[in-house]
């Protein structure tokens, strides 16, 4: 059991409750929680915390800060979209998307990385947030093969879709459907992705991207090359990004702007690694749950609160639910602050 | 000997996670030239940098002239009369020897008879006054990051290695320009490696070894203790 | 054996440079020519290609105006700002409000007028833009100091909180932003079409430009914030306190993104939030194509990224923004460090 997480524990009591329950949520989701809404809530979250996780791995282990995740992220969405829709539904159509947009990821990683990580970590940032704007504009122009603004709807092979019954009676009061299926496939290979990464971050590999982080004039001097270290670390993070969106892709039956490339998913992403917890891999599976549930949950409340300050100047402006990045900005950078090992680092000192 | 002009009580000082000076007690007396010798890596760099409040001292105190400067930045202790040759000589390399000379002075103004003194002392720096600093060689920089911390008078004037891979020819203009220093009643806090200039220089002398002062005494004494020498340093002293 | 007697004297190079050394110094020059030249060919028409010719320099010279600050702020402290979009965005919207105000001396049929009305939108961006960015260099940049994946992040954070509270004091929507009347419609030179807007922009732009260099070639301030992007620690060794100055330099930084800011805005007449968002993009190109630090590179960089994205939109209108990153792709594999790398001292 302990080798299947590769022996990186949380190490934190409570912590370890807060994964177990997040995990079996997770695991049990359609039947602890049924209903399309919880599911669909339940699905992000999974989809999130493999997301969440590759950035980690660059930006925790790597030190280095990327604002193209989503166009990686995209890449793999994207893959899923266009080769449903050009090759018909069908599960090769969704193994050729996911192989070919996992190796465009990886190869455009690769690329970025060699031109940008040469010089300096940060030409990297700025890079990264140039072309991805770039692929964005892009990806609304070509609206021929992307579906532009609109996005595209696709089909996908029907063993995946509620119109397939397994069997006809219930379990638990749940129907078990292709939809089911296809949250458990989503379940699964988020989970074996994550158990892939804590792996990668316990290996000796890892351990170099350790010292690189802590020092990479130090690394560089002990004989690493750290450009080759710092490219590859953002390969495989680029590529598991874009298997993350493949997944979502074949969850949500659609792809667009929107779902898997708005600078706003790179913002979330941002915030939920740092409020997890940077370099832990633990902290992005609290970052993206707690985040996923405050965006569901939270704004709705902030509505209530608009109501209730209606009569006051600006509160209401404020608070309004299209407001929430404005509170989330202030709460990213309270925690960059005060509590930059975000709320794994805060468990784990406490015990 | 007169009241020390600058004194260290037990200086600590840390850089990222390395201990580097481990309680340092120094004095430097008015007037005259005190060496700090000691092998590579001792500290005496270091010992200069928290001086000049380049690096904090995490522990211990720096006095100068009655005044706790140990907490005061970089500026405010250059501003109290304090100059500094760094180890890297700090030249500006994209301005002009005029700019980089003129940027010495607060005021901007470098008062002719200094500068008089300065062309006797370095003739390359009124050839090349016009010219980008980065195109001097290496002895005219040191040159340069010398004539600049002397460009008015201070009262403790900080130098680092100022003879380190330069040819005897420049070595010598830059021990007659300290001498020159020296005559008009100057305090220098000199680091070294080359005793033969050291000798010639130095009036006190302090060793350091592994971020502590180990020996401090006249430089005559050292100079004819063969054994202090070895002791201290780790190598016998050539006097070529 | 002394280590000293080894060292060999190296001659100074004191002698005129050779042509390829000239050719190495101005290549950036030679190559924003040769685009120019480039352009010509591609359009076809000598109209059109003067048409464009001026809309890129335009383009180029409010790019320049926006991403100066970045790069002297980066020059002079080693910070990175991702939040300086925030005072583009600021800039803009504070320009159009004063514009706005001022509807009847912007909308008069009087040239004299129109310009007071643009140089108060001008003016109150500037002032709004330095206090805030004095506050964001307080609040959001002074605790990170020396830590870049920090500034990042916090910087980025401030830009996401900002962009926010524009949209609580000026409520969701785009703001429209008119131009003055005397910068509106055309004018025809050699029968090609000039919009006025375009000289105008070139003009401030020339005039910034040569303003920034006298400061910093001739003046005392300049001297001290060259030699600080080279060692910031020897200007200290001297006295200065680049610290304090370093707050005034952030604020000017800012200032001119609300500067750059007036300007973009009230070419595109549209004026959204993420508009300072949208031109970092730009920004970063051009400050990583001239050379991080330098504001001759900056200022060869934007024209550059200017010119090419006016070329390129009307050759093929889907590639404009991409041939930017083309662009910066091959400065970067010729001069990794940019056209004009800054020396800095270790």
């Amino acid at each position: 059991m302990l080798s299947l997480i590769s022996h990186d524990t949380p190490r934190s009591k409570i912590l370890t409750v807060i994964l177990l329950a997040i995990g079996i949520g997770l695991l049990f989701a359609p039947f602890l929680f049924p209903g399309s809404r919880s599911m669909e809530t339940a699905a992000r979250i999974a989809v999130f915390i493999v997301l969440v996780a590759s950035y980690d791995l660059m930006l925790g282990y790597g030190g280095i800060v990327s604002f193209a995740h989503t166009m990686f992220f995209g890449f793999g969405a994207y893959g899923i979209a266009i080769a449903s829709d050009t090759l018909g539904r069908g599960f090769s159509s969704l193994a050729i998307g996911a192989i070919a947009g996992i190796l465009v990821s990886a190869v455009a990683a690769v690329l970025i990385g060699l031109i940008s990580l040469r010089v300096r970590a940060i030409f990297f940032a700025m890079i990264t947030l140039a072309i991805a704007s770039a692929f964005a504009v892009l990806v609304s122009q070509l609206s021929t093969i992307t579906g532009g603004e609109d996005g595209i709807n696709y089909q996908i092979p029907r063993e995946l879709t509620p119109a397939f019954k397994l069997m006809s009676a219930k379990i638990f009061d749940v129907s078990v459907n292709g939809k089911l299926l296809n949250y458990y496939l989503l379940f699964f290979c988020s989970a074996g992705l994550f158990l892939i990464m804590l792996r990668i971050v316990n290996s000796p590999f890892g351990s170099v991207l350790k010292a690189i982080r802590e020092n990479d004039f130090r690394a560089e001097a002990i004989g690493y090359r750290v450009v080759i270290y710092r490219t590859a670390v953002t390969s495989i993070s680029a590529a598991i990004a874009a298997a993350a969106g493949a997944l979502y892709a074949i969850w949500l039956r659609y792809v667009g702007p929107g779902t898997a490339l708005s600078t706003e998913i790179m913002v979330d992403i941002l915030l939920m690694v740092v409020i997890g917890g940077m370099g832990t891999m633990w902290g992005a599976v609290v970052g993206a749950t707690v985040f996923v549930l405050a965006q569901n949950y939270l704004q709705p409340l902030m509505q209530v609160a608009v109501d209730a300050t209606k009569p006051l100047p600006l509160i209401p402006q404020l608070l309004d639910p299209d407001r929430w990045l404005l509170w989330l900005g202030l709460l990213f950078i309270l925690s960059v602050y005060f509590f930059p090992t975000g709320i794994v680092g805060r468990l784990r000192k406490n015990g | 000997m007169s009241e020390p002009l600058l004194t260290l009580e037990g200086v600590h000082t840390h850089i990222a996670q390395y201990h580097i000076l481990q309680g340092v007690n120094l004095d430097v007396p008015k007037g005259g030239v005190t060496m700090l010798l000691g092998r590579n890596g001792a500290g005496k760099t270091t010992t200069l940098r928290t001086i000049m409040g380049l690096w904090q001292a995490s522990q211990g105190k720096i006095t100068f002239d009655g005044q706790d400067i140990t907490r005061l930045s970089t500026p405010d202790i250059s501003r109290l009369g304090i100059s500094i040759v760094p180890e890297n000589m700090g030249i500006f390399s994209g301005l002009t020897v005029e700019e980089n000379m003129r940027l010495a002075v607060l005021s901007g103004k470098i008062a002719d008879d200094r500068l008089d003194w300065i062309f006797s002392a370095f003739p390359p720096l009124r050839t090349f006054w016009k010219y980008p600093a980065g195109n001097l060689s290496g002895g005219q920089k040191q040159m340069l990051s010398v004539a600049r911390a002397v460009a008015e008078e201070r009262r403790l004037y900080l130098i680092d290695e100022p003879s380190k891979g330069l040819a005897p020819a420049i070595v010598s203009s830059l021990a007659k320009a300290i001498k020159d220093l020296k005559r008009d009643g100057a305090t220098v806090l000199l680091v070294e490696q080359n005793f033969s200039f050291a000798k010639a220089l130095g009036d006190t002398v302090s060793v350091m070894d592994d971020g502590h002062i180990v020996h401090s005494g006249s430089m005559a004494e050292l100079a004819q203790d063969q054994n202090l020498q070895t002791r201290f340093m780790g190598l016998s002293m050539e006097t070529a | 054996m002394t280590a000293h007697s080894l060292a060999p004297e190296h001659k100074p190079k004191m002698e005129a440079p050779s042509i390829k050394q000239l050719a190495s110094r101005h290549a950036p020059l030679l190559l924003t020519i040769a685009l120019i030249i480039a352009g010509y060919f591609a359009v076809g028409s000598a109209q059109t290609w003067l048409t464009l010719t001026v809309a890129g320099l335009a383009m180029g010279m409010m790019i320049f105006i926006m991403a100066s600050g970045v790069t002297i702020v980066f020059g002079l402290m080693d910070i990175i700002n991702f939040g300086h979009g925030a005072f583009i965005s600021i800039g803009a919207f504070v320009g159009a409000s004063t514009l706005a105000a001022m509807g009847g001396f912007a909308g008069a049929d009087n040239i004299g007028l129109n310009l007071i009305a643009m140089g108060a939108a001008i003016l109150t961006a500037i002032v709004a833009t330095a206090l805030i960015g004095w506050l964001f260099e307080r609040l959001i940049v002074a605790p990170v100091y020396g830590n870049h994946l920090s500034q990042i992040l916090t910087t980025m954070g401030g830009l996401i909180i900002t962009e926010q509270l524009i949209h609580v004091f000026w409520g969701p929507d785009q703001i429209f932003m008119p131009k003055p009347e005397a910068l509106k419609g055309a004018i025809v030179v050699f029968g090609a079409a000039i919009e006025k807007y375009r000289i105008f922009a070139v003009g401030v732009g020339l005039v910034l430009f040569a303003a920034m260099m006298w400061v910093m070639a001739k003046t005392r301030l300049g001297l001290i914030v060259r030699a600080g992007v080279e060692n910031p620690e020897m200007v200290e060794s001297l006295g200065y306190r680049i610290k304090r100055l370093f707050i005034y330099v952030f604020m000017a930084g800012s200032a001119l993104a609300g500067l750059g800011g007036v300007m973009w805005g009230s070419y595109q007449e549209i004026v959204t939030a993420s508009i300072g968002f949208q031109s970092m993009i730009l920004v970063f190109i051009v400050v990583i194509i001239g050379g991080l630090g330098s504001v001759g590179g900056c200022f060869m960089g934007a024209l550059m990224v200017g010119l090419l994205n006016n070329y390129t939109a009307f050759a093929a209108p889907k590639l404009a923004l991409v041939s930017n990153i083309a662009l910066m792709v091959c400065i970067l594999m010729w001069r990794p460090q940019g056209m004009y790398p800054v020396v800095k001292a270790k």
